[in-house]
């Protein structure tokens, strides 16, 4: 797993803040991701009714999971390929590097897949002595940094073209140096020349999976480079990497997905590669790998559907969540510290590596709602927050002043007469107070908001201490 | 409905603990403009807060504690009319799966919840209000608070009543839909991501070239007013009830000295 940095969420969040190359980036891609689904969503009357189709196909697969995790398993093996169900990272891990081992892999190459940063593959791989080389532009742009992504769809998210050109201009040695490297397509001739090597090289080839097929035991990725397919066809070895949820029960149901999917991220009516893969060569293809293994990953999932949090196990990453989040938005995927970012992450981060360290992420949104209207699964983001602290708030990790003023405050909320005791003194006071600046500029108790904004001073009495004399005739 | 002997609707207005603490003047432009919509208005003393600073803190006892003391605060009246969209979709779309496993609540909570409505929405969709008269100069963005847009569908309604102010000319503001970075709570738990959010805000509000900010809920407008006023931008902020009724003696949000009339 990669390090985990979430507990550190605020100074992390301050630091993307003061970031100004990130911002530059956040300015952009983000915002045009959101502006174009929203175009794409205009462009189809019955994306509302899709959406809910899409839920309930979720539903109903989630509600008989173990049912088509078996009917899965039976055809993609009739089909030639070996499953494995490995119920924790360490198991994924392991199995993958048996395979490679056994394959007597060198070089392999990957699809874009964030289960694989879920289980930390490729430092496991490297470490077995394996060069891992990441396919998709985005994920070949952070490995060459040594980033994480910072966005489920577009990872490299988070840089600037000029940041691509200097990192190619220093870690591709034999780059002539007056070599173009301005426009977006000669960044891509650039990275594309090294990868056909890679593609050529791999022994082993593993992507991930936006679907899993159970009536006819495939595997679907949808992509717009082109690259996952390289990556599956091309080396003798393919592993497919999923989590459990990716399940559907049939093709019919693929179809429905993926019109909300791309649509919702990145507002094309459907991706550049869709592409589904059943099993190894069979004898008269004309391409293939020779070998095809599927390893479902668990991970705490199941341990989801019982619960509350079981909608979140619908969702089919489309990253959508993010680009609309203020909060996202603002500050970026690596703020969160761990693989899943935005309102995605703040839901499915706590369950997977616990709350007490992703504490923060359910805490630090505004409940705009915007996630939620977005989600082309319709699951109820911000619900699932609230219910996150919720569990914290029980387990009392909430933090322990918050805890007292909320306390404070409850204590006065719950008794309307002592409250309105209170709050007729108090605020004529604090009227008079404010009165000649008509703000606050420095608040004691609200240090948080005054250091960025104003407080607006009271008008005077409370709206119910004007009231009770204006109900007895008493003119305003 | 229709409970009161005059045949007028019984309005009972849960002011809102930040219209109630902070800024009267909207609870009294409320009331004129519920009135004007032909209803009778009571103000019940046994409410303070919708509960949500406990609700979105993961505290669900005292959420649900307060939830049926608002409940029992206004059950004989035939409306629920609150001026602003947070606080009444707490009370209509929270209350309720709050209180679902209380068997002595859950119908009550169910009845209550039907009756709530925002101001400005209740105006136009339950009492057909198709215009105010008022009048105002003013080159007007109107933002769209969160849960007012997204919980309770309010976005055309303010806009067509303030298109009937004489005088007053309605801007475009790029994102209007998108959040302030108030958030209750989060504001002051994560205050530099609020202000990120709010810097935003402040830069489409000055762009869209109004003189003057409006919108439906208080924290919202505490939230915007205050970071115009921190940089110094002469852009008066004010609840879209008070241009509405015509209530616009007391100074706007934030000002320092009372507007000109």
């Amino acid at each position: 797993m990669s390090a985990i940095t979430s507990p550190l969420f605020k100074d992390n969040a301050r630091a993307a803040l003061a970031d100004r190359q990130l911002q530059r980036a956040l300015s952009e891609v983000p915002l045009g991701l959101a502006a174009r689904r929203g175009a794409a969503r205009a462009g189809l009357p019955e994306f509302e009714a899709l959406r809910e189709i899409g839920r309930d196909i979720k539903n109903h697969t989630l509600a008989h999971l173990d049912l088509y995790l078996e009917e899965f398993e039976r055809k993609a093996t009739a089909a030639g390929s070996t499953v494995h169900f490995a119920p924790t990272a360490e198991d994924a891990r392991q199995i993958i590097a048996d395979i490679c081992r056994s394959a007597g892999a060198r070089v392999v190459t990957k699809g874009k897949s964030m289960i694989s940063e879920e289980i930390g593959l490729n430092a496991c791989l490297e470490a077995a002595g394996v060069e891992v080389a990441e396919t998709d532009l985005g994920e070949y742009l952070i490995q060459l940094r040594g980033e994480t992504p910072s966005h489920i769809i577009a990872p490299a998210i988070h840089l600037t073209q000029d940041q691509v050109e200097a990192d190619f201009r220093r870690l591709h040695t034999g780059l002539a140096a007056d070599r173009q490297l301005v426009e977006p397509s000669q960044l891509v001739a650039e990275a594309r020349q090294i990868l056909r090597s890679r593609f050529l090289a791999a022994d082993v080839g593993i992507t991930g999976a936006n679907f899993l097929i159970a009536e006819t035991g495939s595997s679907v990725i949808v992509t717009n480079e082109g690259n996952g397919d390289l990556t599956q066809s091309l080396p003798k070895v393919h592993i497919v990497l999923a989590s459990i949820e990716k399940m559907v029960p049939t093709l019919e149901d693929v179809s429905t997905l993926v019109r909300l999917l791309a649509r919702s991220a990145t507002g094309q009516e459907i991706s550049t590669y869709t592409t589904f893969s059943t099993g190894p060569r069979r004898a008269g293809d004309p391409d293939g790998p020779q070998a095809c293994h599927v390893v479902i990953l668990d991970n705490g999932r199941s341990e989801l559907l019982g619960t509350e949090f079981r909608e979140v196990l619908r969702c089919i990453r489309c990253g959508a969540c993010m680009n609309h989040c203020p909060v996202y938005t603002a500050i970026g995927g690596h703020a969160y510290g761990w693989v899943y970012p935005g309102p995605i992450g703040s839901v499915l981060t706590p369950a997977l590596i616990g709350v007490r360290k992703a504490g923060h992420l359910p805490n630090a949104s505004t409940f705009c709602g915007r996630c939620e209207e977005v989600c082309p699964m319709k699951i109820p983001l911000p619900g699932l927050m609230r219910h996150w602290r919720e569990e914290e708030f029980a387990a009392g990790g909430t933090p322990l002043t918050y805890r007292l003023g909320l306390a404070v405050w409850a204590a006065a909320a719950k008794r309307p007469r002592l409250y309105h005791a209170l709050v007729r003194i108090l605020m004529p006071v604090l009227a008079t107070l404010g009165r000649r600046a008509g703000v606050f500029r420095r608040l004691p108790v609200a240090r948080g908001w005054t250091r960025h904004r104003d407080f607006a001073a009271p008008q005077g009495r409370t709206f119910q201490a004007q009231w009770a004399e204006h109900k007895a005739g008493v003119p305003r | 409905m229709g409970g009161s002997p005059t045949g007028c609707p019984r309005v009972g207005l849960f002011v809102t603990c930040l219209v109630d603490l902070l800024r009267p003047s909207v609870g009294f432009a409320s009331v004129k403009l519920l009135r004007a919509a032909g209803c009778e208005v009571d103000v019940p003393t046994l409410q303070t807060c919708c509960g949500q600073p406990a609700y979105n803190s993961g505290d669900k006892a005292t959420a649900a504690q307060i939830a049926r003391q608002t409940i029992a605060a206004f059950e004989t009246h035939d409306y629920v009319v609150a001026p602003s969209g947070s606080c009444a979709g707490m009370l209509k779309k929270h209350y309720p799966g709050l209180l679902a496993s209380d068997a002595a609540w859950k119908a009550r909570a169910a009845a209550f919840a039907a009756k709530v409505h925002e101001l400005v929405s209740f105006l136009v969709d339950v009492r057909g209000l198709t215009s105010v008269d008022a009048e105002l100069e003013a080159r007007v963005a109107y933002h769209d608070s969160c849960s007012g847009l997204r919980e309770l569908g309010v976005k055309g309604q303010p806009r067509q009543l303030l298109r009937s102010v004489r005088g007053l000319q309605l801007v475009d503001m790029s994102d209007a839909e998108v959040c302030c970075g108030f958030g209750g709570t989060f504001a002051v738990k994560y205050p530099d991501i609020s202000n990120a959010i709010v810097e935003r805000k402040t830069d489409n509000v000055a762009a869209s070239g109004a003189d003057l900010l409006l919108a439906g809920d208080l924290g919202c407008l505490m939230n915007m007013a205050g970071k115009l006023s921190r940089q110094g931008r002469a852009i008066a902020v004010r609840h879209v009830a008070e241009v509405l009724a015509g209530e616009l003696q007391e100074p706007a949000i934030c000002e320092r000295t009372r507007a000109p009339a």
